[in-house]
């Protein structure tokens, strides 16, 4: 007489518990997760005896619906193994094998104990099958979880730590824009300057572009928001630093650029100390300050 | 029906919105402005306006008609303390705020219009207007 | 894309538009929006609500909370019974009003958003759906 496939997972997992582990070690023992040495073998024992552990008693409680309550510590105890492998650097591959290196063993063991009975053992592999695969799955979706927010963390780093805004003067503020500017950039910059202005009472803002190596339609588009922007506020926002090559090609482009605009962040400079009414003076022998 | 008061302060006329701004209220502030304006010949209007949370083509609106009507009757009107989150929706939404001058708040909004009443006066003022 | 949460609120007056404004702003900071996003779907929303009052002799507005993958989002659903809008692509575009607004309406509330989706049957009214990305 045949049995019920998630019985026979289950007995197989708790009888031939030690030769499966076995097995399953070592088939880690050859994956490159040790290789690359980001893991010690003994950690990975470690964590393979207790997910092995999780698994035997989930079965034993909850059927083969790997997706159900009874499997909620297994999940995730695989969520935390994915995630601290995202973190680590491992492969996809190297963490999706974790889970998928134990079908062998588990299919031989099966196969083993009820080699005679095909019913049976199409039963058994079929559960083994179906559970081990949704845990695969799960691990790889944590995985990539943890990869994209990883990602994204960088990115929102990297936009704020590109965009410092450096007071020159009081009022005054300089943006120097440096590398390729993009939407989800832009909109990072414009909301840092024009936070700079309100904090700094800034009456004049000056976005240098010389580290931009290309002003496209859509970079002159989100520079002339910002302005726009800065200039709903009561400050005015000059644009410096750009470069021979990148007039002419905003030329040719047709990009227009309707702002104040300054061959240089100095030139721009002077022209907001003298729009706030300073001026700068070169120090005589009995001279007075510069302001 | 609340209304927004309105305060007057030697030629300039004052109002500081602190609410979030109803379509009645921003139609029932523009008459009260205008009526303002000419009851006692004020020379500008100056609205403060960073506790606006938004400001949709309906306060815009509003903001560009009290300019318009403003001017009409010679007086300036400044418009002081958006909000960097306020003034990036309105250019994305397109909306200009022609006529109308800004400043970062109301002290500055103050000596904007203090130096442009001393020019028209001829006395002379040294800084320049910021058109929105 | 399943909602994970759904609430209805009606447009019927002026004091609507001011409660969707405040409802789109709890939710918006519910999925985790900036202060910049939120305060532009919050004036998305603004100029629809007005639209379906002001156009459409008011209507509701569904704001859901979807879930795509691993992204949030907040999509509303403005309805209306009104006139509707016979040309659409005249509507859209930035300045042409029928009703002595400033007509930045529709194309504004576009800009605003991630999606925008419109449909309308002149004679039974009009639905626009815009939704933001966390």
């Amino acid at each position: 007489m045949s049995m019920d496939g998630a019985e026979v997972l289950k007995r197989t997992l708790i009888e031939d518990e030690a030769a499966i582990l076995d097995a399953w070690y070592a088939s880690l023992r050859e994956g490159t997760s040790l290789q690359s040495g980001r893991i010690r073998e003994a950690e990975l024992q470690t964590q393979a005896k207790a997910v092995y552990g999780q698994l035997r008693d989930a079965l034993a409680n909850g059927g083969v619906d790997a997706d159900g309550e009874q499997y909620t510590l297994l999940r995730e105890a695989l969520a935390d193994i994915s995630r601290s492998r995202a973190i680590q650097g491992f492969t996809p591959t190297d963490t999706a094998n974790f889970v998928f290196s134990l079908k062998a063993p588990v299919f031989a063991a099966i196969g083993k104990a009820h080699g005679t009975d095909a019913a049976t053992l199409a039963a058994g592999t079929w559960a083994a099958s179906k559970v081990l695969d949704r845990l695969g799955l799960h691990t790889m979706e944590v995985f990539l979880a943890s990869r994209e927010e990883v990602i994204g963390r960088q990115g929102q780093e990297i936009a704020e730590l590109s965009t410092p805004v450096v007071r020159l003067w009081d009022g005054i503020l300089a943006l120097p824009l440096i590398g390729t500017l993009d939407s989800a950039r832009t909109g990072v910059v414009m909301e840092n300057l024009l936070q700079a202005i309100v904090d700094e009472e800034a009456e004049i803002a000056i976005i240098d572009i010389t580290g931009v190596p290309t002003v496209d339609t859509l970079v002159a588009q989100h520079l002339l928001k910002t302005v726009a922007a800065a200039r709903l506020m009561g400050a005015d926002c000059f644009v410096s630093g750009i470069r021979p090559q990148i007039a002419q090609t905003m030329v040719h482009l047709g990009v227009e650029l309707n702002v104040v605009s300054k061959a240089t962040l100095a030139d721009a400079f002077a022209l907001a100390l003298r729009q706030t009414g300073r001026k700068v003076v070169r120090q005589q022998a009995s001279a007075e300050g510069r302001r | 029906m609340d209304r927004i008061p309105i305060l007057k302060l030697g030629g300039v006329l004052i109002v500081t919105i602190q609410v979030d701004m109803h379509d009645r209220l921003a139609l029932a502030l523009e008459e009260d402005l205008t009526a303002m304006i000419v009851r006692t010949g004020a020379r500008a209007v100056l609205i403060e306006i960073s506790a606006l949370e938004i400001v949709d083509s309906f306060i815009g609106r509003m903001l560009v008609s009290i300019a318009a009507v403003s001017r009409v009757l010679d007086a300036d009107t400044v418009v002081a303390g958006m909000r960097p989150a306020v003034a990036i929706t309105l250019v994305e939404l397109g909306l200009e705020l022609t006529g109308i001058k800004t400043a970062l708040n109301v002290e500055r909004g103050m000596a904007l219009i203090q130096s442009r009443l001393a020019e028209e006066d001829g006395f002379g003022g040294d800084r320049e207007a910021h058109e929105g | 894309m399943k909602p994970t949460k759904v609430e209805t609120l009606p447009i019927r007056s002026g004091d609507d538009v001011v409660r969707v404004r405040q409802r789109v702003r709890a939710l918006a900071i519910e999925i985790g929006l900036g202060l910049v996003d939120q305060t532009k779907f919050v004036t998305a929303a603004s100029e629809l609500a007005r639209n379906a009052l002001d156009y459409g002799g008011g209507g509701e507005v569904r704001a859901e909370i979807v879930q795509a993958g691993m992204r949030k989002g907040l999509c509303l659903t403005f309805e209306d019974e009104g006139p509707g809008i016979a040309d659409i692509e005249q509507a859209m575009t930035d300045h042409y009003t029928s009703g002595g607004g400033l007509g930045l309406g529709l194309g504004g509330a576009k800009r605003l958003s991630n999606e925008f989706h419109i449909e309308s049957t002149p004679g039974a009214g009009t639905r626009v759906t815009i939704a933001r990305w966390k």
